[in-house]
Parts: C-alpha cells; sequence; structure tokens
C-alpha cells in the first residue's frame, strides 16, 4: 500500500536514470534479473494468467476431477448476481467515499505541515502512526472506539449532550459510514505525504512572485500550487481508488461485511465465494470484472504519470 | 506558503493542525487507554481517557488466552525471511532497472506498475492452487515465498531509486582502472547502495509483519498461524471480544512495525523529497 509515494515521485521524473547510456540489456542484465524473475513468473505473472483461465471454468475446490471449460457461463450468472451488484455498489461507494475525503483532508495537512508551523513536527510524527500499523490492529482500534458502551465515540456524544449515542457498527444506516472514517483515517499518510513532496517541489520564486503582484492565498494556491502538484494528485487519487476498491482487511475486521451485507465489498464477496463456498471460477469471474473496472482508472493514473514527466 | 502570514491567518493554521492532530492520535490513545484498564473499568457506562487503576493483566490474559508467542515467532520468521531474500533478489534487478534501457527494464517497470492494480483475489485463487501442488499450503514457507514476490514491486523502485542516486561515474572510473564488472558492482556499487538496502529491507519487513489477507488464505491450523491472523481470533463468534486482553495483544502486534518505521521514516518521505527534487 505504500508504492504511490515512491510511484508519483517517479512521476516527477522518470527520466534520470541512464544518463543516456542507452547500453542495452545484454547477457549480463538477464543475469542480474533472474533470481527475481523466476519467482515474478511463477508467483505473480503465471497465477494471473491462471486465473483469467479459471474465470471461464468451472472450477471448485476439492474437486477431484479437473475443471471444465465453462466459456463465459461465470460472467452471465453474475450479471444476474444481485448480491454481486450490491457488493460491487458498494465498493464503488466506499472507494468514492474514503477516496475523496482522504484527498482533500490529506492536501489540507499537506499544505499545514508545507506552512512553517512550530507543531509540525509532532504532526508529521502522528500521521505515520495510521501508515505504520497493520490494517488489522487498525480495525479492532476503532472498534474499540465504536464499542457501543465502553467506547470513547459515544461517550464524547453523550458527554457533549448530543444523546445517547448508537451501535455504529451494526447499525444498517450507520456500518458503512462508520467504516468510511476508518478508510480516510488509515490512507492519510501515503497521501499526505505524496503531496507534501509535490508541494515541495513547488517553486518557491513563483509564490513570492505571485504574493508581490497582489495574489491572495486562494488566488496562489489556484494558479502556483495547484497546477504544480496536479500530476502527484491525480497519480495518487487513481491508486487510492484502485487500492480503496480491492481492500479486504479493514473491513473484514470491522464489520465482516455486515449488517446484512451492508459493507461487503467486492474482495470480501468474492473471499466468501472462493474460500467458504469453494467456487473459485465463479470468484475468478468477479476477480475479472474487477480487473477490468480498476484498469480504466489505471489508464488515468499512467496518464498522469506521463503528464507529471513533461512538467518535470 | 512560508510567506509572511497575518495574524489571523496564522491562528487558523494552528487551529486546523489542533484538529489533525486530535483526530490522528484518539484512537491510537484510545487502544493504548484501554489496553491497560481493569476489567471493572472496561464494563463501565462511563469509559474514562485516563484508566483509574492501571493494571498489566490485560496483557497477562491476552497470552492466556491465544498463542501469541508462537503467532509472533511465525510472523517474526515469514517477515524476516521475506525481507531478506526480497533484497537479496531484487537488488540486482533493480540495478539493471535503473541502468539498462532495453525491453527487459521496460517491461519490469510494467510489472511494477500493474502488480499495483491486481486485486488479490484474481491472485489468491491461482496461487493457491500452486502451492497445493508445491505442498506448500499450511507452510510458512508457502507464505514467505508469496510475500517475497508481494514486496518486490515496492523494493525494486526503492532499490533502482538508490541506484540512480549512486553517480554513473564512479563505475566508469573504476573500469578504467581495470576492474571487472563483478568487481565493480561489489566493491563499488554495493557500499553505495548499503543504507539503501537496509531501508528497503526493513521496508519489506513492516509489510510482511503487517500483512492479513494472504496469511489468513494459506495458513490453516493455529499452530502456523501469524500474528494479525491471530488476533482476529479475539474478536470471537458474534463481534463479541474481550476489549482488555484484545487491546493489549493489538498494542503489542503494533509496537514493532511502529518502531522500525520511526526508524527509516525519514529516509522514506526524505528519499521522497530528495526524488521530487531536481538532481
Amino acid at each position: 500500500m505504500t508504492l504511490a509515494t515512491a510511484m508519483t515521485r517517479s512521476g516527477r521524473k522518470p527520466r534520470q536514470g541512464g544518463r543516456g547510456e542507452g547500453r542495452r540489456g545484454g547477457g549480463a542484465a538477464w543475469f542480474l534479473v533472474l533470481p527475481a524473475l523466476i519467482p515474478i513468473l511463477i508467483l505473480s505473472v503465471g497465477p494471473l494468467l491462471y486465473g483469467i483461465v479459471l474465470a471461464f471454468t468451472d472450477a471448485q475446490s476439492g474437486r477431484t476431477r479437473s475443471p471444465q471449460w465453462v466459456g463465459f457461463l461465470n460472467f452471465q450468472d453474475l450479471l444476474h448476481d444481485t448480491l454481486f451488484w450490491d457488493s460491487f455498489r458498494i465498493g464503488l461507494l466506499w472507494a468514492v467515499g474514503v477516496t475523496v475525503p482522504q484527498f482533500v483532508l490529506a492536501l489540507g495537512l499537506a499544505l499545514l505541515l508545507n506552512a512553517n508551523l512550530r507543531m509540525r513536527w509532532l504532526a508529521r510524527a502522528l500521521a505515520i502512526i495510521p501508515w505504520a500499523m497493520p490494517e488489522v490492529v487498525v480495525g479492532i482500534m476503532w472498534r474499540l472506539v465504536y464499542n457501543p458502551d465502553a467506547g470513547i465515540l459515544n461517550e464524547t456524544i453523550r458527554d457533549l449532550g448530543l444523546g445517547d449515542g448508537r451501535d455504529w457498527l451494526t447499525g444498517l444506516a450507520t456500518a458503512l459510514p462508520a467504516v468510511i472514517l476508518v478508510g480516510v483515517w488509515a490512507g492519510m499518510p501515503q497521501t499526505t505525504v505524496a503531496l507534501l513532496a509535490g508541494l515541495q517541489n513547488t517553486p518557491h520564486e513563483l509564490h513570492e512572485a505571485a504574493a508581490l503582484d497582489g495574489a491572495g492565498a486562494w488566488r496562489r494556491f489556484r494558479t502556483v500550487t495547484w497546477p504544480a502538484i496536479r500530476p502527484v494528485a491525480l497519480a495518487i487519487s487513481a491508486l487510492n481508488f484502485i487500492w480503496n476498491f480491492n481492500s479486504f482487511a479493514l473491513v473484514y475486521v470491522l464489520t465482516s461485511g455486515g449488517p446484512g451485507g451492508r459493507t461487503r465489498l467486492p474482495m470480501l464477496f468474492a473471499y466468501e465465494e472462493a474460500f467458504r463456498y469453494g467456487q473459485f471460477g465463479y470468484a475468478a469471474a468477479m476477480g475479472c470484472v474487477m480487473v477490468a473496472v480498476v484498469s480504466v482508472l489505471l489508464a488515468v493514473y499512467l496518464v498522469g504519470r506521463l503528464r507529471g514527466g513533461e512538467d518535470a | 506558503m512560508s510567506l509572511r502570514t497575518g495574524r489571523t491567518a496564522r491562528a487558523g493554521q494552528y487551529a486546523a493542525l489542533l484538529c489533525y492532530l486530535v483526530f490522528l492520535a484518539f484512537p491510537f490513545l484510545w487502544l493504548i487507554s484501554t489496553a491497560f484498564k481493569p476489567a471493572r473499568e472496561l464494563g463501565s457506562l462511563h469509559p474514562t481517557w485516563i484508566p483509574e487503576d492501571p493494571t498489566l493483566e490485560n496483557f497477562r490474559q491476552a497470552f492466556d488466552e491465544q498463542p501469541l508467542l508462537r503467532a509472533a515467532a511465525n510472523s517474526l520468521t515469514a517477515a524476516v525471511c521475506a525481507a531478506l531474500i526480497a533484497v537479496v533478489i531484487a537488488t540486482p534487478m533493480a540495478y539493471v532497472m535503473a541502468r539498462h534501457r532495453g525491453r527487459l527494464s521496460t517491461a519490469a517497470t510494467g510489472w511494477v506498475v500493474v502488480s499495483q492494480a491486481f486485486p488479490f483475489v484474481l491472485v489468491i485463487i491461482p496461487l493457491f492452487l500452486v502451492l497445493k501442488y508445491l505442498h506448500l499450503i499450511n507452510s510458512l514457507w508457502g507464505l514467505i515465498l508469496v510475500y517475497v514476490v508481494w514486496s518486490l514491486p515496492f523494493a525494486l523502485w526503492m532499490l533502482a531509486g538508490y541506484v540512480r542516486a549512486v553517480p554513473p561515474e564512479l563505475e566508469e572510473a573504476a573500469a578504467v582502472d581495470g576492474a571487472g564488472k563483478a568487481r565493480i558492482l561489489v566493491s563499488v556499487t554495493a557500499p553505495l547502495l548499503a543504507p539503501g538496502i537496509v531501508a528497503t529491507a526493513l521496508f519489506a519487513f513492516i509489510t510482511a509483519w503487517n500483512e492479513f489477507f494472504f496469511a489468513l488464505v494459506l495458513l490453516k491450523t493455529p499452530e502456523k498461524q501469524t500474528l494479525p491472523v491471530v488476533l482476529t481470533h479475539f474478536l470471537g463468534a458474534e463481534g463479541v471480544a474481550d476489549l482488555g486482553p484484545l487491546a493489549a495483544a493489538a498494542f503489542l502486534a503494533t509496537l514493532p512495525s511502529l518502531v522500525l518505521f520511526a526508524i527509516i521514516q525519514k529516509r522514506i518521505t526524505g528519499g521522497l523529497t530528495a526524488g521530487a527534487v531536481k538532481h
């Protein structure tokens, strides 16, 4: 979950390697690449292609005969599977619901951290915590916060006289917003750090010139800051959307997809199909549909990266 | 943004920063507070921030309820092995990605980017079948293999960045002095890369230590399971949980990655900003 930062960095200056040597990868290069290439082919590229093949078969767990080719049957079934479309819709809601506020909050924090404020070392240190924590612990931690009786959230609500509080994670209406808030919290650091890197790349002289011309803070942000960080912003948002759409552990720990499937993200649904009901072929077809959706966004991200290269 | 700013604007900035500090810190502080509270206080309908009667009882109970030590040992084994293997095989490849242009490094870069978009479910089912074929289900070695490949994209990216930071002129000078290719790599490039390799290994360690999904799918018996999987056993059926021991165990499981992250944090964010600024 941490590649965005490094990748957006590369988005800034993609062609500084090689220094125009233009050497082609000869025998030595192959020799150096081989130790990593073999596991990649066996455990990443291979399974990915195999997964696409499985989507066209009736593969099930524990079945002894080899899977039969069934063509597009799994995809036809998916088309009529209302539970899948529910989870798909929830996945999109969740991904947008997390990515957008996360971006806005992270941008605010990055701007503050970039300003010359006194407590910013503390904020920097704190902003790292969600990044370093295991997702499972983040989920457990927020369950303690949301706990209807012993949790701090309801106690604060009671103290402020805002009512009795409620059972956030099991309420039909509140479960999805509650997990979205956790998603926003958990993913803020990466986004903040990426945006901060973009901000620190903004030429200081431009700000001063704009200020001398009498531009206000908002005007300076729009005409100087935003154009400078736009490629990073686009890239990190696209990646965040993809990662959120594919996320699993956080919601698995918080609600396991409940109540009544209100937080059942596509990954949770596919996981159940594959490893509880053993429907490997069907779950693989879901994976294919998810890849298709995500590819569109990956394209957006790549365009952002290329743009970033031109700007640099 | 560090221009002379008006006093009201300054105050606004500090107020906003304070809100962020509270938002970022409060769940973590609550976790710590819960971990040190005796059962009596946890049952109270009016929880407090500071435990009135702090205790270590929850930690003792956590170790009684679940095999935490063995789970931690499993996590440690998986994370250390995965991190070591990952940097050993990634460093040469990262060198090629940084120094050579050609189909090989283009393909490697493409894989790094595309692998970020895989939904794990499309990979995990065939991976499960491949590992079953290799008799590596419910085995830490199977998990280690998966973690190695899973941490490679980021490791390659980080390491390629560190390679680019080594001036090619140094290698060329050594070549002029008559050193062979292998010799140059070992005695000129490798020492300069060492800090970057360590940072990458620590990062791979943290990633593996924190990982949940693959461990959940691939490890079946409690003796083999890693810490994140064992932590979910505290939640019990129907989400009924023993809050104190749960918080204590969760807090302990976070410490190693928090400490390591604090150590390499500067390298990650620093490297990031350095890479963003012109060379």
